[in-house]
């Protein structure tokens, strides 16, 4: 079990209605450093909705959201994902006309940016250039750098999505379904990279492919229609009997 | 090295060209011309929305015509001003507009914006048509055009087409560079982010709306540029220049150019009134040269329908055509 420290990220009782549906509803968990806390959840339990009002993506109806200690319930976006909130999209959300490389330097650029200055060229930034470097250095991009983002293998966009959110230094990654669409060889190159970026982030899992989820999570949260029905640990996940009825089915029996 | 070279040839020829242009010719041409070139820093403003930005805009002609009556009706009706302080006063007027403009349409997207910009153009339009201001459907005059002193010398006289050519020229040069290394810059590179995926932008940090804002004013600011060069120029403003027309007719240029290159503003800018000037021409075609508009616009709709990229576009769009020809040759 990882140490009981102060979670990078808490939400409590967060829900957010669409007219008369709760799609998230009376939602708490912590997010904690060198941590994969999964949700999982059939279709339409509400677990992008989750991922969309954690990062500040839609607003809140109710509940609390704190970042490193910080209350950002009512932030904006732009300014979650400055103070160390990054996300990844279920669609792959890169810039397809860019270089690998300048895909993660621009997201990078968030972290300093410098609107003013408009004589130097971006490419000659020191700090955005060096964190993108990293970025793709830790996501196993390095040797694509110079390729066309637009041109890659799918598996590999979900990895430059991972490394744009890793260039700008977040503590908390949002994940939504990374493994989407993947090969076996694709899917065990991401759950390596996932469990690569454990150490100095605190990372929200969601994902459909439940042997993967078993696998690297230290933590599972199980939605059904929009509420929290377990949060554990994946061995005592796997043997609540509420989760079985409700989303393993047979399958896990 | 080559590269560089190659990059920097045919802009530098052309820039070389012009420069020589007024030794060659005098009168019509090179009234022309300038008036071309100051449509070409017209549309590299509209470039820095549309194919920088990816916003579209269809009320650009608005921040063109204020910078011109601006510059006419900050002109003391009796005496000249100076330029120093008329056109930074000028361009200030259209970049205000714009600010003001942006700032409420720059939260719509799509069709909306393109639907909110037009109805902010119609009404600086309706202002200047409809009121005494700017002397109704007729316009105005400029009486005195603005005088360039320095320190008790006049360093050159705008009312000489020539000295005006120049002006302008210097004035394209410099926005084309400007812009250049802009769109380089960390800002422009934003620009080319939210462009391309406006949701990654702010998921990764940016507050894309002051962005977009900054954009839209310094687009303004450049229209008002050529608005400011085209009244000193025509010495007559009237309210056709804010009008949609007009906007439309930049939003062309950029089309047929090709959008997304700066090169491709200010070819667009020349193809299109070439292109005018051309279909009007009696000698060609007789009598029917009065219907110029129908063979103009029919010649766009072929332009668009197979130069997907634009003029700039075509020599990309030729390799690729050959590389495919050789491919298909290669397998039969």
């Amino acid at each position: 079990m990882p140490d009981t420290a102060a979670p990078l990220l808490r939400a409590r009782g967060v829900t957010r209605r669409f007219g008369g549906l709760a799609a998230v509803s009376e939602v708490s968990l912590d997010l904690a450093e060198g941590e994969i806390h999964a949700v999982i959840g059939t279709n339409g339990a509400g677990k992008s909705t989750l991922i969309n009002v954690l990062a500040g993506e839609i607003a809140i109806t109710g509940g609390s959201v704190e970042l490193l200690g910080i209350d950002v319930t009512h932030w904006p976006q732009p300014k979650r994902a400055q103070a160390g909130l990054g996300r990844s999209y279920q669609r792959t959300t890169i810039f397809p006309r860019f270089s690998v490389f300048e895909n993660c330097r621009l997201a990078a650029q968030a972290t300093h940016q410098v609107p003013w200055n408009w004589w130097t060229a971006a490419a000659d930034c020191p700090i955005s250039t060096t964190l993108a470097r990293e970025a793709l250095y830790r996501t196993g991009l390095a040797g694509l750098a110079d390729r066309t983002a637009g041109l890659l293998s799918h598996g590999e966009k979900r990895q430059l999505e991972i490394a744009m959110c890793v260039a700008t230094r977040p503590r908390v990654l949002l994940l939504d379904e990374p493994l989407a669409g993947m090969g076996a060889a694709e899917t065990e190159r991401m759950l390596d990279l996932l469990s690569g970026l454990k150490s100095g982030h605190a990372i929200l899992l969601v994902e459909h492919d439940m042997d993967a989820v078993f696998r690297v999570s230290d933590r599972i949260t199980v939605m059904v229609n929009g509420a929290v029905i377990a949060s554990d640990v994946p061995a005592a996940v796997r043997a609540d009997a509420e989760v079985q009825l409700a989303y393993l089915g047979e399958v896990h029996v | 090295m080559m590269t560089i070279a190659r990059r920097f040839a045919i802009p530098l020829a052309v820039v070389v060209l012009l420069l020589a242009f007024p030794l060659a010719t005098t009168g019509f041409y090179l009234e022309f011309t300038s008036k071309v070139m100051i449509l070409a820093i017209f549309a590299l403003s509209l470039e820095l929305l549309v194919g920088a930005t990816g916003l579209v805009s269809l009320g650009h002609a608005a921040y063109y015509g204020i910078a011109a009556y601006a510059t006419v009706l900050l002109s003391p009706k009796f005496g000249a001003a100076s330029a120093f302080w008329l056109l930074p006063a000028t361009v200030a007027c259209s970049a205000l507009y714009a600010l003001l403009v942006g700032a409420l349409s720059l939260r719509t997207r799509g069709v909306y914006f393109i639907m909110v910009t037009l109805a902010f153009a119609q009404m600086a339009y309706y202002v200047f048509h409809d009121t005494k201001l700017g002397g109704g459907t007729d316009g105005i005059y400029l009486n005195f055009k603005p005088e360039v002193v320095l320190f008790g010398t006049k360093l050159f006289d705008p009312g000489k087409p020539v000295a005006l050519y120049y002006v302008v020229l210097v004035s394209l040069v410099l926005v084309f560079l400007f812009l250049a290394v802009l769109l380089k810059s960390r800002f422009g590179r934003v620009l080319a982010g939210i462009k391309s995926n406006e949701q990654r932008m702010r998921a990764a940090g940016f507050a894309t709306f002051p962005y977009k804002l900054a954009a839209f004013t310094l687009a303004g600011a450049l229209a008002g540029l050529a608005g400011f060069l085209v009244a000193v120029k025509d010495g007559f403003v009237n309210p056709e220049m804010l009008s949609w027309h007009e906007s439309g007719a930049v939003l062309l240029m950029l089309i047929l150019g090709g959008m997304g290159r700066l090169s491709g503003a200010v070819l667009g800018a020349f193809a299109f009134a070439l292109l005018q000037l051309f279909f009007q021409w009696e000698v060609v075609f007789g009598n029917f040269a009065k219907h110029w508009l129908l063979m103009f616009g029919g010649t766009i709709i072929l332009c668009v329908a197979f130069m997907p990229n634009g003029l700039i576009g075509l020599p990309a769009q030729w390799r690729a055509r050959r590389a495919r020809k050789t491919m298909e040759e290669a397998r039969a």
